[in-house]
């Protein structure tokens, strides 16, 4: 199959950029999306152009490295796929595709269609762990957790931190990012001593980096591991309970 | 022989030697630790497990990624589960069985000490992953659940749906995002350690690039930390991550360490077949599968009928018919050999004729829909989006890549590697996994290296070193060494040739792929050992590549990860060529039994055979380490 692709060129962050168009003919519509990059790649350099930078790296759906806009839409029009996992066939004969960055405050751009997203680490920093020194844990079945607790709890940590979300929100909010992580770890037993300390402490350095939810769930549709808004609800409740909480009795 | 192999495998019987280790080693005290700087280079599990279990010890810890985010490395994609001998089912699991099943999966190629050590450090990983959150599979009482996997008759696998590798990681990045907080650990992210500075025979420093900016930078410490991974990338079609690389180890080899067994590269059986030559990677379906799939071809060779349209009778489920003690869940390599067997005799299925049927007919009609779906959802959407097939109603097609190497560096006990003050841990290291790899116990040796065994042995070697600062890092070692890197780097960026990196690292894999995979033979490696660097040398006259040193250059990064490549893919097929004998994931096809198995050599094969860089990637020195079995048994491997 042929493509037109319309790809944003940025040579560095101080840079104008602007999209620059490639026909992309012979590709087959088993490859993926990334692999139809690849070639367009490998003809650029033999052309003498520089290659299109992206981010990528386990092209199986689960580092989270990759992520672009694709017709406007982040990872593009497969639900719950992220983009190395999008095959051509999704697409039509002669389609023109556009791909463009993550365009979001809190990603700053690096290069053509790589990002920054650090700020998604600060926000990990800032309480996404139980803290427990390595040695100093109790016989793992000592604390039982009901199994629909532990399914919750693995439906929010399924995410793998691409910044779909962001992208995909028209205030480039990272709610969802945040909140999975804070009901990962506040849905499980282990999770509760730093519980409120944790909600208010992430939220806070969340919105230092990034917009305010207004309840689009745009998030929802376009994360690849299906992440519920739910768990924005559950944040936004521990959140608003973080600060009416008197912490020496959350023993109790 | 000239590398000093002391593996300092410690006194006593099987059971005690770690015990006694930690205690006969020396310590350094808590006030003393904040003294001592410790790089690490990798945040997988290994990298990420040790340098926030060694920064909560007090120790100063400088961390290294090429990735922008530690939670990105490649332990993010190990699917099944992970091992651990806690004998939860009762169903007579024990630290000691654990310890022999490896052994023996490994074929009798590895270490005893370190397995056993291994197999006890997997029941304090479980309770520590526990503790931080990693979110286990539950039985309905709210206790943890297991399954079985390859190569082993007791249910000791615990499982995260089929995102294990991901939970586990994300339980040791957030220990160490919670320590880069704390301000104990300095992390650099996007910057790749391109050497290592080596000053009076002790590795003393790294050197690094700054992926965005280009900048190449020095960096000093008392200890270096290799937390790197493997090298299946140098097939280019694995199942590895695109920049899972081993310029890293390399490196390090080149300034002194040895590297270790490194033709014993593990094929995974149960992966999806290529679909065409553009393909830049391979995935992955967890071995976990073979606990509810069965695997058949078509009786009859160039049989063209729908999966569906075959009957039971038709059917060939080879795996069953050979192997019915262990039927479909064989170790891997033995799993391989099989369905290669089978594909080589033109009994392959799929547009491609390169696949074996991997079928859950049976497990759906006898455990229902939704008890299938609650085990494996993940990986069939995963399969569906991949193939456009859905494998609740047409058998999945699978054919084995590799996805494994149990090669590495070579190190000792402490997991120091010959060149003192350099350790390599994971993957990265050489020691656990012999000559083949159980499934589900990647996980458990990159955590218990990092968790449990190098925060108890790196003290030994720093005690040394009290109230002495790193090395200064303008000094000649490091002069040298950042010389060499900009050197390299300025030698790619002003190359202009005809050919892209990414065609001569197919080429290269295609070789490899080849001569020196699933089956190797003395003219095939000969071949390869002609081929390859005759594509190397054309790779330093013609490769192309783009843009400049300063700023991102993703072509030039992947240039370096080639180049290395070259090299030990040269080393690969000369210890594929010293080692005489059929063993684990290496066979031979001199060495095979009248039934096609492989023929191991324990008279003179059971060694470590140790690779010393002499300069030249063609000949370098073989040194052996003998290994001493006293707990098991050297029998042929059977899983009838």
């Amino acid at each position: 199959m042929n493509v037109t692709l319309q790809v944003w060129r940025q040579a560095g962050p101080s840079d104008a950029g602007g999209f620059r168009t490639y026909e992309v003919g012979g590709i087959s519509e088993e490859m993926s999306f990334l692999e139809m990059l690849d070639v367009l790649n490998e003809r650029l350099v033999n052309q003498g152009e520089e290659p299109v930078a992206f981010d990528h790296d386990c092209r199986e759906g689960i580092c989270g490295a990759c992520g672009v806009m694709i017709d406007g839409q982040a990872h593009g029009p497969q639900l719950g796929t992220a983009t190395c996992q999008l095959h051509m066939r999704k697409f039509r004969d002669g389609a023109t595709i556009t791909v463009e960055p993550w365009r979001a405050a809190g990603f700053p751009l690096v290069k053509d269609l790589v990002v920054d997203r650090s700020a998604f680490d600060r926000i990990i920093e800032a309480g996404g762990y139980i803290t427990v020194d390595t040695g100093s844990a109790p016989d793992a079945n000592l604390i039982p957790v009901p199994k629909q607790a532990a399914d919750t709890a693995f439906d929010a940590a399924a995410c793998i931190g691409c910044g779909a979300c962001v992208a995909a929100c028209p205030n480039g909010a990272a709610n969802l990012f945040t909140a999975a992580k804070i009901g990962h770890l506040n849905l499980l037993p282990q999770g509760q001593a730093e519980r409120w300390t944790r909600t208010e402490n992430m939220v806070e350095i969340m919105e230092e980096y990034f917009g305010s939810c207004t309840n689009h769930a745009e998030c929802e549709k376009a994360c690849p591991k299906s992440i519920s808004i739910d768990f924005i609800a559950m944040m936004n409740a521990d959140y608003l309970r973080a600060k009416l909480k008197n912490r020496r009795l959350v023993g109790q | 022989m000239t590398l000093l192999l002391d593996s300092k495998i410690p006194d006593g019987a099987i059971e005690e030697k770690w015990e006694n280790h930690k205690f006969s080693v020396r310590l350094v005290n808590p006030a003393n630790k904040r003294k001592f700087k410790i790089l690490i280079v990798g945040t997988g599990l290994g990298g990420a497990s040790a340098a926030a279990t060694l920064a909560e010890l007090g120790y100063d810890v400088e961390v290294f990624t090429f990735h922008d985010s530690p939670r990105r490395a490649h332990s993010i994609a190990a699917q099944g589960g992970i091992n651990a001998a806690k004998n939860y089912k009762n169903d007579g699991d024990s630290i000691y069985r654990l310890f022999y099943d490896t052994v023996k999966g490994g074929d009798y190629r590895s270490r005893e000490a370190n397995v056993y050590r291994l197999a006890h450090e997997s029941l304090n990983i479980i309770d520590q992953a526990t503790a931080q959150g990693v979110p286990f599979a539950r039985e309905y009482g709210g206790l943890l659940d297991n399954r079985s996997f390859g190569g082993a008759q007791v249910a000791r696998t615990f499982y995260s749906r089929g995102q294990t590798g991901q939970q586990l990681l994300l339980g040791a990045y957030q220990a160490l995002a919670r320590q880069v907080a704390a301000g104990r650990v300095k992390l650099h992210t996007r910057s790749e350690m391109l050497d290592l500075v080596v000053e009076d025979g002790r590795a003393v420093g790294i050197v690094v690039r700054d992926l965005i900016s280009g900048a190449v930078t020095s960096h000093s410490g008392h200890a270096v930390v290799l937390a790197t991974g493997g090298y299946a990338n140098v097939f280019y079609l694995s199942t590895n991550a695109m920049a899972s690389n081993a310029s890293a180890i390399w490196r390090a080899h080149r300034k002194g360490a040895g590297m270790a067994n490194p033709c014993y590269t593990q094929i995974h059986p149960t992966c999806i077949p290529a679909s065409d030559e553009f393909q830049s990677k391979l995935t992955l379906m967890s071995e976990s599968l073979r606990n509810d799939g069965r695997i058949w071809v078509p009786k009859q060779a160039d049989d063209r009928r729908a999966p569906g349209a075959i009957g039971t009778d038709e059917r060939d489920y080879f795996l069953e018919r050979m192997y019915p003690a262990f039927g479909n869940l064989v170790p891997r390599d033995v799993a391989s050999r099989a369905v290669k067997r089978i594909v080589d005799d033109e009994k392959g299925v799929g547009p491609l004729k390169n696949g074996v049927y991997l079928d859950f007919a049976d497990a759906i009609e006898r455990e229902g829909h939704q008890s299938i779906e609650g085990r494996y959802s993940n990986l069939f959407e995963m399969y569906e989006r991949i193939t456009d097939e859905d494998p609740y109603r047409v058998p999945m097609r699978i054919y084995p890549a590799p996805h494994y190497t149990m090669g590495g560096l070579w190190v000792d006990y402490n997991l120091m590697t010959t060149i003192p003050g350099l350790y390599a841990i994971g993957e990265a290291n050489f020691s656990d996994h012999g000559a083949n790899r159980l499934g589900a116990s990647a996980l458990m040796q990159g955590l218990a290296d990092g968790y449990f065994v190098l925060p108890n042995t790196i003290g030994d070697y720093l005690a040394d070193f009290l109230n002495q600062p790193p090395a200064p890092t303008n000094a000649p070692a490091f002069d040298e060494a950042e010389r060499g890197v900009s050197d390299r780097v300025d030698r790619f960026v002003s190359a202009r040739g005809s050919r892209t990196v990414d065609w001569f690292h197919k080429e290269l894999g295609k070789i490899m792929l080849e001569y020196c995979g699933m089956s190797r033979s003395e003219p095939g490696l000969n071949k390869a050992l002609s081929e390859i660097p005759a594509l190397y040398e054309e790779f330093k006259m013609d490769v192309k590549i783009l843009g400049t040193a300063a700023g991102l250059n993703q072509t030039l990064e992947r240039a370096g990860r080639v180049e290395d490549f070259f090299e030990l893919a040269q080393a690969m097929c000369l210890d594929a060529l010293h080692r005489e004998e059929s063993c684990g994931g290496h066979f031979r096809e001199e060495f095979q039994t009248a039934e096609g198995e492989a023929l191991r050599r324990d008279d003179e094969f059971a060694h470590v055979a140790v690779w010393e860089w002499t300069g030249d990637p063609a000949r370098p020195q073989v040194n052996l380490e003998q290994l001493e079995f006293e707990n098991v048994a050297l029998t042929t491997r059977s899983y009838k």
